[in-house]
């Protein structure tokens, strides 16, 4: 096991930076989630880790070594792809033993570890299958299989998940989680699924637009998010936006509505700010309550365990979630009341606004 | 079949399997490494070499018989050096048959490598470094056993250009019974002389049967090795 230091890495195909200059470090032993929208280079920087591209500037360590001109064979990791990548000529087994027949390991061992892997992920009745002869969730374990009967000082995932259905998704999620918890070994994960990444980092690598937006815990990221971006980012159904101008002591939004801030905002009255509040952080009232926003029922969804409440309102559409069943029709006039400890302040420039 | 053939006309069905079977052989390893090159490589001329093997498809084969002749002769630049230093001799033997038939064949051979080699997964070679494998293995227990299908092929198609190929051969090494009369040129000569026509329906016939079952045998082979391959 090791751990994984990434410095002022940068990225260009030809002319064009892809990786603008990111730094992240990785703890042993630590799953660490790296999440943003498509095309924002977390592929690209995950295999920079790999070996599988060229390093345009800065460094890649991996425990003590620099590994910056090490070839991907000797940077002992194991990666998982999205497609799986399992060899088609081979059986399930020789798959899982691809890198032991490598190193020359005897057969008897060889045998051992790879039962034991199938044994964890329970494939050993498909260890003579060949792997067109799998399911979709089949070939994600046997993928993982490969990579863990490495052994390898860093798991490498790249969105290992997305191919597979909602349920088995979240059925697999658990697994990998848990075989984290087993073998603790290094893993960098990739994924464009904020879910999954609350649901099984350690920490969270936030990427945008080839930089590194915030890095944190799942629930520092959700409760302190540093700008509008990861605040917009993390969190589903996503947080609510409203544009204004700060006041003595709130925030008067472009109708004259003042949204009262509970603290005293490190920015001056006059400048202007953007009030942000989570769905579940968002209380409907009845209309015309002081101090709450005015808005019209426009879609009720109610999921089973709660509702999610779409309203119109100046300035937008706000979304709501209400833990309880709402008897609320659409076009219904009420307000919603946010919970003013629980709100969010960004500058112009979209950063977190200290104070609150 | 002995019975039904001439010794003349069975000496050239047997001359022209070996010849075939030695131009199929022989540019295997070649062809595979100039596919690679084109598929893969990345390096100057490129292009250029791309052009070269690709010369023998269009080039009226009666030029490339005599360019072979021109290098390969005995008084050529490679001809002479060969001759004189391994004692290998082209001109006017049934090696020199071999020789023009590999080379009429390359395009076809590369090709259809190339093309498999351009359908490889590159994740597939990419996982195998990263578990661990040095280049040279990820080619030999990745990227070879995909390309499979795409070997057979080039190779049946080498052979059946080779069983068939006259205007190279017959300019370079002329048209000796025995030792460079191929099925191709012994239905020629038939076809010259009075009374040969009997003799250029048998050896026509013969040669229909011997494509048909290269053929027949590769697609056999080629769909055992794709249904092994297929990945989903
Ligand atoms: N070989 C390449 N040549 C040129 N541009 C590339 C290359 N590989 C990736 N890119 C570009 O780099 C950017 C980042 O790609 P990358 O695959 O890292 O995105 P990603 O964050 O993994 O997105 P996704 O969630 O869609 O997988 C994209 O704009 C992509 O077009
Ligand atoms: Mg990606």
């Amino acid at each position: 096991m090791a751990n994984v230091s990434i410095r002022n890495i940068r990225k260009s195909f030809g002319s064009v930076a892809i990786i603008k200059g990111v730094d992240v470090d990785i703890d042993d032993g630590e799953f660490v989630i790296l999440v943003g929208p498509s095309g924002c280079g977390k592929s690209t920087l995950l295999r920079m880790i790999a070996g599988l591209e060229d390093i345009t500037d800065g460094e890649i360590r991996i425990g003590p070594r620099v590994v910056n001109d090490v070839p991907p064979k000797d940077r002992d990791i194991a990666m998982v792809f999205q497609n799986y990548a399992l060899y088609p000529h081979m059986t399930v087994a020789d798959n899982m033993a691809f890198s032991l027949k490598l190193k020359g390991t005897p057969q008897a061992e060889k045998t051992k570890r790879v039962q034991d892997a199938a044994a964890s992920l329970g494939l050993l009745p498909l260890l003579d299958r060949y792997p067109r002869q799998l399911s979709g969730g089949q070939r994600q374990r046997v993928a993982m299989g490969r990579a863990i009967v490495r052994d390898p000082q860093v798991f490498l995932f790249d969105e290992p998940l997305s191919n597979l259905d909602a349920k088995l998704r979240v059925q697999m999620r658990a697994e990998i989680k848990e075989l984290h918890q087993r073998l603790k070994t290094t893993t960098v994960y990739v994924t464009h699924d904020q879910i999954e990444a609350m649901t099984m980092a350690d920490k969270i690598v936030v990427m945008h637009d080839g930089i590194v937006e915030q890095i944190g815990a799942p629930l520092e990221l959700y409760d302190r998010p540093a700008n509008r971006f990861v605040a917009g980012f993390i969190g589903s159904p996503a947080m609510n936006f409203l544009d204004g101008v700060l006041t003595d002591g709130g925030l008067r939004l472009p109708s004259g509505a003042v949204l009262s801030l509970d603290g005293q905002p490190a920015l001056p009255a006059g400048s202007k700010a953007t009030y942000g509040v989570r769905p579940e952080h968002l209380q409907i009232v009845p209309a015309g309550t002081p101090g709450a926003i005015p808005a019209e029922v426009a879609v009720v969804e109610p999921t089973g365990s709660d509702t999610t409440v779409i309203a119109k309102a100046e300035g937008g559409n706000l979304t709501i979630v209400v833990r309880d069943r709402v008897a609320l029709r659409p076009g219904e006039a009420v307000a919603l009341q946010p919970v003013a400890r629980q709100v969010h302040l960004f500058d112009e420039r979209g950063q977190r606004v200290a104070g609150l | 079949m002995s019975e039904w053939l001439s010794p003349e006309e069975w000496s050239a069905v047997t001359l022209s399997l070996k010849v075939a079977t030695t131009a199929m052989v022989g540019s295997v390893v070649p062809g595979i490494a100039v596919a690679m090159l084109l598929a893969r490589g990345r390096f100057w001329g490129r292009h250029l070499l791309d052009a070269v093997v690709h010369l023998p498809l269009i080039l009226p084969p009666v030029a490339v018989g005599y360019v072979l002749l021109l290098t390969f002769g005995r008084r050529g630049p490679v001809g002479a050096f060969l001759a004189e230093h391994f004692g290998i001799v082209f001109s006017f033997r049934w090696t020199g048959a071999a020789l023009a038939c590999a080379i009429m064949g390359f395009p076809l051979l590369v090709r259809a490598i190339r093309l498999s080699i351009e359908a490889v997964d590159r994740k597939l070679e990419r996982a195998g470094e990263t578990l661990g494998a040095h280049p040279i293995f990820v080619f030999l227990l990745v990227t070879l056993p995909l390309i499979l299908p795409g070997i057979l092929a080039g190779m049946v198609l080498s052979f059946a250009k080779a069983m068939g190929e006259f205007g190279a051969t017959i300019t370079f090494v002329s048209n000796i019974p025995g030792e460079t009369q191929t099925l191709p040129s012994a239905i020629y000569t038939f076809t010259q002389v009075p009374g040969g026509e009997s003799g250029a329906l048998r050896l026509t016939l013969v040669s229909v049967l011997l494509s048909l079952a290269a053929l027949w045998g590769s697609e056999w082979l080629a769909r055992r090795v794709r249904r092994r391959l297929s990945v989903g």
